[in-house]
């Protein structure tokens, strides 16, 4: 379990942020809100998409600093595509959470950045793995990160069931993502949703509007 | 000496006829469970209780204050008090000493004129009517939970349930709280008090 950062803790433009990927059968749903935010008091960018295509089938979300965020996934995308042509096959999962983790762990003191990264590949199918602040690399069937999350925990916890169809996957995290926005105020804006599988990567908007609604609502 | 601090998680919820309170029982010195059957729910009056959160000597300080208060002014009334009332003696106290007090509370009973209710009176002193509140440090994990189940016109039945399940959630998460989750029933009838131990509390399949 990882720390919980607070936004004020981050210096410049950080992702206060609702994060969080699921494994599904046949592929794994990966999905994040789009608020960036200057200490918690005004929003940089409202439409901002946290979900990075590392690879083929291989998506990561970042959570923390954005600056941090940017550079350690383009040094691992520049990575993960010399590792696929030096393997002449495309990378697993792992390696490319290997690689976030290696640069975490390796420059722990100066970044402030955690990673979920999500994807399919031929050896093990669908996996979602955490990289936390520290560089603590963990594989998990589902996991919410970013400063949203702590409202979740219960409502994932209660919800989650193994081997989810596609729809009710995509469905438990738009619910998770939305009532996460709804509380946390460093999240917000409109839901990105990109759901890998062996075919194809596809990406999902769920714009305010159309978002979960709840008994308070 | 360390700090005495009841990291807890606390939760009422209204229904049509009483509320349900419910709390878990763990009280933290630092790494130390310094009693892991604790009482956090107090009664304040015979249909009228409080949740307690926060620093421990404050909140009693306050609920004992509250009691008297209360009582003194039920026997000039010649009737059972009100919930608001009680409620608006803690958010008094807790605004006008805001700044030496750490006291986050939920006070929930029955009266004869407006049913069950709930009143949150958080850190700072504001006073509040809510169907359904949480509050500790465990509340956080659940606000999800919390959000996504209530409904209007739950059962008496469903409202234990809702809540046990919440404030297990929250004890799942939460190192400062945890224990048996202790729960009381208020209505027109009285007081109905249950403890759910460990290894009777719900459980869930996550990871």
């Amino acid at each position: 379990e990882h720390p919980k950062m607070s936004a004020s803790q981050v210096k410049g433009v950080s992702t206060g942020t609702t994060i969080l990927a699921v494994r599904f059968r046949g592929g794994v749903v990966i999905g994040s809100d789009s608020r960036a935010s200057i200490g918690g008091e005004y929003v940089s960018s409202r439409v901002i998409n946290k979900l990075v295509q590392v690879h083929d089938r291989i998506f990561c979300c970042m959570a923390g600093s954005l600056a941090d965020a940017q550079a350690v996934t383009k040094m691992a995308k520049f990575q993960l595509s010399f590792l696929s042509i030096q393997m002449e096959s495309p990378p697993l999962v792992k390696a490319a959470a290997s690689v976030l983790k290696e640069l975490c762990y390796r420059n722990k003191d100066e970044l402030q950045a955690g990673f979920i990264t999500a994807g399919w590949d031929k050896k093990k199918g669908p996996q979602v793995y955490t990289v936390s602040l520290g560089g603590m690399l963990v594989s998990q069937p589902f996991t919410i990160a970013g400063s949203g999350s702590t409202f979740i925990y219960g409502y994932v916890d209660a919800k989650y069931k193994p081997d989810m169809s596609r729809e009710e996957c995509m469905q438990f995290a738009t619910n998770a993502l939305a009532l996460a926005m709804g509380r946390d105020n460093v999240s917000g804006g409109v839901i990105h949703l990109v759901v890998i599988t062996e075919d194809k990567a596809e990406h999902v908007i769920v714009p305010g509007n159309k978002l979960p609604k709840f008994h308070d609502e | 000496p360390p700090h005495w601090s009841p990291g807890t998680t606390i939760m009422a919820v209204e229904f049509d006829g009483g509320v349900v309170m419910g709390a878990d029982s763990r009280t933290t010195t630092g790494a130390y469970i310094a009693n892991r059957v604790t009482d956090k729910l107090t009664p304040i009056h015979e249909r009228i209780f409080c949740c307690r959160s926060g620093s421990a000597a404050d909140t009693q300080a306050i609920a004992d204050s509250v009691t008297y208060q209360l009582g003194f002014h039920s026997i000039e009334l010649d009737e059972p008090p009100q919930v608001q009332t009680a409620a608006n003696l803690f958010k008094e106290m807790c605004y006008r000493y805001r700044e030496e007090l750490m006291a986050g509370i939920i006070v929930a009973g029955w009266d004869k004129r407006r049913g069950g209710q709930v009143y949150t009176v958080p850190v700072g002193g504001m006073m509040t009517r809510q169907p359904v509140s949480v509050g500790g440090s465990g509340s956080t994990y659940i606000y999800g939970y919390v959000d996504s189940n209530y409904r209007t016109g739950m059962s008496r039945e469903e409202c234990l349930q809702f809540t046990a399940k919440a404030l297990s959630l929250a004890m799942e998460r939460d190192g400062s709280s945890g224990g048996v989750v202790r729960l009381a029933v208020i209505s027109e009838q009285g007081v109905d008090r249950q403890v759910i131990l460990g290894n009777q509390l719900p459980r869930f399949s996550a990871a």
